[in-house]
């Protein structure tokens, strides 16, 4: 699997082709400073030890973004690392998030021994049973979407809606941004990591023949 | 070959300061500097390039690296004027150098004949401030095909029979077709129509300097890595500076254009990043600010000689916000269409530019683009049909069929220019500088719900010619977030109705211009920045005109 770092050098290596040789020569300083921002970005990529979350908080946490985006024959939110993306947002752009997910995690223990007694986390009730549980959490939530072009943001949304969100980042997002581990989640949606293409892209155009006016012809296939 | 930039120091009486550095602004600066004039422009935000730019969505949408952050900037919105606003993020634009065309879509659309003309053709509407243009088609075009060649526009003269007249070509071939621009143009040639190549205002062929587009697919919402995007920071920022006449200043937060008591601007105050406040002086001053901070900057620049803001005599500083008319419809394919490769859009049909009033009972037009701008995590929250549960197997499932098969049909109108849809100053809310937050009033005219409601049904009939195995539309809602800010500070011959002159020069400071979205009198059909830039090229030379006979410090002479 491709690292950001090799993405990254699969990217400068094709622009040579891509741009051809001037171009490259013209950018060469600004390339490297790339180059070395993208292994800056590769080194901060998530550290062993939780930062933010307690090692309890991190396994709930865990298990939660893991019923939203379960593993099966293709990774889930586990192998992506979601987790380890979800501590780091809470030290940087989800700072504010802190005591939703303190609270959230609270409540979700009541209603995990309220729902089911003698369970006494989310993490040790059955794959059912937390289906269960993370459906009365989302009905619990349905509000919380937002608008235009942000993507979402944790003040004033629900601990569902948060961390949904920030699960679906932590598994989707470019490695760049810490989370998608080894590109887990572009896998699963099957987005080819490569920094280029060249067309044809898909099914559909490849033996587009290149555009021309309609004609009677044309306008009847 | 690093040349030096040329600084200024604010006590440095400069001929031009131009505030903000974005589609507008950038082009002035380019113009005026080329014609020999000293330039500072002032832009807010940071000085990023190509290096700093990312594919992290994260950094992007929610950190706002690129624009304006709503922590720190809080706008507020209400419907209506006898409501009190509320706080509510609803206008983004860009704010770094380059502004809003670093991360565009780039669609490129030149307005038609009628855009300029439209009042006289179709009549009054009632409730509205629709007037026609000081200005023609005709007074724009060479503008337009500046812009074309200058910045660099890729796309095929001549394929749309609802073009204009235009004197050149384009200056290269339209970027490839995507799987979206297959299919749409098989559905909608099915139906009659007539789709052609986006006209896009990114590289299908490298310039000194820049790289031809590498299909990477982060571009709406991203700044291109690579220079193909031609946004002003790309090109005419660059340009400027070559002059070794311009100074491009970052992190600089006009608030307020100084008069002095013959009622001229003497020049822009500004916060720089430390919050130490100065004075850039200027013989005259250029806003391009945007749509809503150019008002906004007029209002809070008011004084003991201009209570009501500057420029603001007409009193319509900041009214006849038009947003465009948006609807989207969306599509799943058999087969992967992989749209994530590649810029937003590669076709688009005008068919729809000039829609019979009479026949439908609505006023409008508009155009549909066949794209895909969902990024993956913008894709994952918000591209899945309706019914798809949002976590879970099927989720996942969902997510691993749709991402590759999915694309979106776009349609872009017309919005009617209302009075009472304005943007102002918040009588409460403060920014973290402490000044006013920029206040929206915005209800959209039953006219144009009535038009996005028609249109997006032939969105809808387009992908179920092209072979949608699934198809559906977010419901037509009211706008309460706009990214098009335009017709604020409208051009007009008469003071009374309008804030600048065909001239862009205000009707009320003779030294004092602006322009930007805020220009425009009607909104086009959903693509301005073109139209922006074209009025900029053409500004250029109306001020270097005054400026060379010495006319800048005259009083304002309203005969054309």
């Amino acid at each position: 699997m491709k690292t950001v770092n090799s993405a990254r050098r699969d990217f400068l290596l094709q622009m040579g082709g891509v741009a051809g040789a001037a171009w490259v020569t013209a950018q060469w300083p600004g390339i490297l400073a790339a180059a070395q921002h993208a292994h800056a970005a590769a080194k901060a990529n998530p550290p062993p030890a939780f930062e933010v979350l307690t090692p309890e908080e991190a396994r709930e946490i865990e298990a939660l973004s893991s019923t939203i985006i379960p593993s099966d024959e293709l990774p889930g939110a586990r192998e992506a690392g979601v987790v380890y993306f979800i501590d780091r947002a809470l030290k940087s752009f989800a700072a504010d998030a802190r005591p939703a997910y303190e609270k959230g995690l609270a409540d979700l223990r009541k209603m995990t021994s309220e729902m089911f007694p003698g369970v006494e986390r989310f993490s040790a009730a059955t794959p059912g049973q937390q289906e269960k549980l993370l459906a009365k959490l989302d009905e619990d939530s349905r509000s919380g979407r937002s608008t235009g072009l942000e993507i979402g943001g944790p003040s004033g949304m629900s601990f569902f809606a948060t961390l949904w969100f920030h699960t679906l980042a932590g598994f989707l997002v470019d490695p760049e941004g810490g989370g998608n581990r080894d590109y887990a989640g572009w896998k699963v949606i099957g987005r080819d990591p490569a920094h280029t293409f060249s067309p044809p892209f898909g099914f559909y155009d490849k033996d587009y023949p290149g555009w021309q006016a309609a004609s009677p012809e044309t306008e009847s296939k | 070959m690093t040349q030096a930039k040329t600084t200024y120091k604010p006590s440095d009486e400069v001929d031009f300061v131009i505030i903000g550095s974005g589609a507008a602004g950038g082009v002035l600066a380019k113009e005026l500097s080329t014609n020999g004039f000293r330039v500072v422009v002032l832009e807010q935000g940071p000085y990023l390039t190509e290096v700093d730019f990312t594919h992290d969505e994260i950094e992007v949408f929610n950190n706002h690296r690129l624009t304006n952050d709503p922590k720190r900037q809080p706008v507020t919105f209400r419907k209506s004027e006898s409501e009190k606003a509320v706080l509510q993020p609803s206008v983004m634009y860009g704010r770094c150098v380059g502004g809003s065309s670093v991360h565009f879509t780039a669609n490129f659309w030149r307005f038609h004949e009628i855009d300029f003309i439209e009042r006289s053709k179709v009549g009054g509407i009632p409730g509205t401030g629709f007037a026609d243009w000081p200005i023609m088609y005709a007074d724009l075009e060479p503008y337009y095909t500046k812009v074309e060649w200058e910045i660099g526009v890729s796309g095929r003269a001549g394929a749309s029979p609802f073009d204009p007249p235009r004197s050149k070509p384009y200056p290269m071939p339209p970027l490839p077709v995507k799987g979206s621009g297959v299919v749409f143009e098989r559905g909608a040639r099915k139906l009659g129509y007539h789709p052609f190549p986006a006209p896009m205002a990114i590289l299908s062929q490298p310039r000194p300097g820049r790289s031809a587009c590498v299909n990477c697919g982060f571009c709406l919402g991203f700044g291109c890595e690579v220079g193909a995007k031609s946004s002003s920071l790309a090109t005419v920022i660059r340009m400027a500076e070559h002059t070794g006449r311009c100074e491009i200043r970052p992190n600089c937060y006009v608030h307020k254009i100084a008069t002095d008591k013959n009622g001229r601007a003497t020049g822009a105050v500004y916060f720089d990043a430390q919050r130490n406040t100065h004075l850039q002086k200027a013989k005259a001053v250029v806003v391009c600010a945007n749509g809503a901070e150019t008002p906004r900057l007029l209002l809070l620049s008011a004084n003991n000689a201009f209570p009501n803001g500057l420029a603001n005599s007409s009193g319509l500083v900041g009214k006849y916000l038009m947003p465009n008319s948006g609807a989207i419809a969306l599509g799943v394919f058999d087969e992967p269409l992989n749209d994530y490769k590649g810029p937003a859009v590669s076709r688009v049909f005008h068919d729809f530019y000039e829609l019979d009033a009479k026949k439908l009972g609505f006023y409008g037009g508009g155009g549909l683009d066949a794209r895909f701008d969902l990024t993956p995590v913008a894709f994952a929250m918000r591209a899945l049909p309706p019914d798809t549960p949002r976590w879970g197997k099927e989720f996942k499932k969902a997510l691993q069929q749709n991402f590759t098969r999915t694309m979106e049909i776009f349609c872009h109108a017309t919005s009617l220019p209302v009075a009472s849809n304005n943007f102002s100053l918040d009588p409460d809310v403060k920014d973290a500088w402490g000044l006013p937050a920029l206040r929206m009033t915005y209800q959209d005219h039953p006219n144009d719900m009535k038009m996005m409601a028609w249109m997006v049904e032939r969105a809808m009939e387009v992908l179920d010619a092209a072979g949608a195995r699934t198809k559906w539309h977010p419901p037509i809602s009211e706008t309460s977030f706009a990214v098009h800010l335009l017709g604020t500070c409208r051009m007009g011959n008469d003071p009374k109705t309008s804030v600048i002159n065909p001239d862009h020069r205000t009707h009320d400071i003779p030294n004092l211009f602006l322009c930007d979205g805020s220009s425009l009198v009607t909104s086009g059909r959903g693509q301005p920045t073109m139209t922006i830039q074209a009025l900029a090229y053409r500004a250029a030379d109306r001020i270097t005109a005054l400026a060379k006979r010495g006319d800048l410090a005259s009083p304002v002479s309203h005969a054309t």
